[in-house]
């Protein structure tokens, strides 16, 4: 059995069960382990990036150093997490000298940064270490005629230097790995442009035209649904479809699944152990297509 | 991460700038505007171009750029940074931007939420006790402890802690 430590984050276990729940039985069905270290802490996102960058690296760190501790490497659901650790693992394993600085303000907390590990996305533990083939084999229950809209998001593909998961301009990670589900993945005009979500809070007009654009592209392509990564683009085209109907009159009733809730289903899962009530927007149409 | 460029800056603020992390490309820019039309909030609204931003600091303008709402308009998507020839970390500059606004004490109201929140919960996103006490009717394992005094630890060593101290002193 291949063992990682989850980086779970904040938002994932604070406001999607559905996520958290989907993630671990369909890893778990697919032969990963997922180690729950004690003492993590915030990853550091944009958010403390923006406060203080040498804290953000500083912070990431350290949570990279109990993996080091467990030896075991990472593996990230939220792409915000992805983004942050890579960030902090690639530029100290880079820089002797800010891998020195850094550890002289983890000095503090009794660690140090060694560099001897890696930070997953999860995806990449489906291509790499289970693969597409193998993932294709194991699906019980194929989401035959279900036309999903492969949604990236930004920090699962940008910046390509340190996150190197797929090509930045033309990804296919996703889409195949839909595809190897029995759905189909259909294309739609913007598909790699932002959701917004970091925005939101700060300039929610700004946040709300991108997720407006989004959800009128996908509908627009036929989608059934849309596949996200990140916690964030779910909240952004999620709630946000909702947040689009007060505002502008416009409803989309397009539901927004994690990928790993359509892995979890293709694998058997029963959709009762899914917190599918999680969704703002109902994901019967989806249930119903597929069973 | 190159610490070691000698190059001469256009202006002493491009110089703090590169000072902190990672601004040292931005004297790379020539303007070319590829980071503007790759910019997905700069095709909704005239108040962020990088483009004008990095322009402005490389001409230190630096009250216009750290009092303004532009740098706070980034939304971190990166496409910039990947498309342009220069190699200008646009994205890693806009952070470094706010560290300093941060310092001086132009604070949007959700970033000293987030301060906060890091501080007294090791995390930006706090979790109810609710949520986790519902954890096991959902099937989920018990969360793990949070590790708020090593993040403290972290916090005060980097002085993010007297960030927040200078917060509070300006509210």
């Amino acid at each position: 059995m291949t063992s990682y430590a989850l980086f779970l984050g904040c938002t994932i276990p604070a406001r999607q069960p559905n996520y958290e729940l989907s993630a671990r039985k369909a890893l778990s069905k697919l032969g990963i382990e997922l180690v729950d270290l004690a003492n993590m802490t915030c990853c550091a996102p944009p958010p403390v990036q923006s406060i203080d960058l040498e804290t953000s690296f500083a912070v990431a760190a350290y949570n990279i150093c109990l993996a080091e501790e467990a030896n075991l490497d990472l593996v990230t659901l939220c792409s915000g997490c992805f983004e942050s650790l890579c960030a902090a693992n690639v530029a100290l394993k880079h820089s002797p000298a800010f891998k020195a600085k850094i550890n002289r303000s983890l000095s503090k907390t009794g660690k140090e940064f060694l560099g001897n590990k890696e930070v997953k996305h999860y995806l990449q533990v489906l291509r790499d270490d289970i693969g597409l083939k193998r993932l294709k084999q194991s699906v019980s229950e194929p989401l035959n005629n279900l036309k999903v809209a492969a949604f990236y998001g930004c920090h699962a593909l940008r910046p390509s230097g340190h996150l190197r998961l797929d090509d930045p301009e033309r990804p296919s990670i996703l889409e195949n790995s839909i595809e190897a589900l029995g759905a189909e993945s259909v294309e739609y005009k913007n598909k790699l442009k932002c959701c917004g979500g970091l925005l939101r809070g700060l300039s929610d007009e700004i946040a709300l035209d991108l997720a407006r654009e989004k959800l009128a592209n996908t509908t627009k392509a036929g989608a059934d649904c849309i596949a996200t990564l990140c916690p964030f683009c779910f909240v952004a085209l999620d709630i946000g479809q909702m947040q689009v109907r007060s505002k502008f009159q416009e409803t989309y009733d397009i539901p927004v699944l994690h990928y790993t809730e359509l892995l979890a289903l293709a694998l058997g899962v029963d959709p009762k152990e899914l917190a599918l009530e999680t969704h703002k927007i109902k994901v019967d149409k989806v249930i119903n297509k597929i069973s | 991460m190159n610490y070691g460029s000698e190059e001469k800056l256009a202006s002493t603020f491009a110089e703090e700038l590169r000072q902190r992390m990672l601004g040292e490309t931005i004297t790379l820019c020539y303007q070319c505007g590829t980071c503007a039309s790759s910019c997905p909030v700069a095709k909704i609204t005239p108040s962020f171009n990088p483009r004008e931003v990095i322009k402005l600091l490389l001409l230190g303008e630096k009250d216009e750029v750290i009092s303004g709402e532009a740098i706070w308009l980034c939304c971190s998507c990166y496409n910039c940074d990947e498309r342009c020839p220069q190699k200008v970390a646009i994205p890693l500059a806009m952070f470094a931007l706010r560290n300093i606004a941060f310092k001086e004490g132009y604070i949007p109201d959700i970033y000293s939420e987030f301060a906060s929140a890091i501080y007294d919960n090791g995390r930006i996103v706090t979790i109810s006790k609710f949520v986790e006490k519902k954890r096991p009717t959902l099937g989920l394992p018990p969360l793990q402890p949070t590790g708020v005094d090593a993040i403290r630890k972290i916090l005060s060593a980097t002085e993010f802690d007297k960030l927040q101290l200078k917060k509070e002193e300006t509210s």
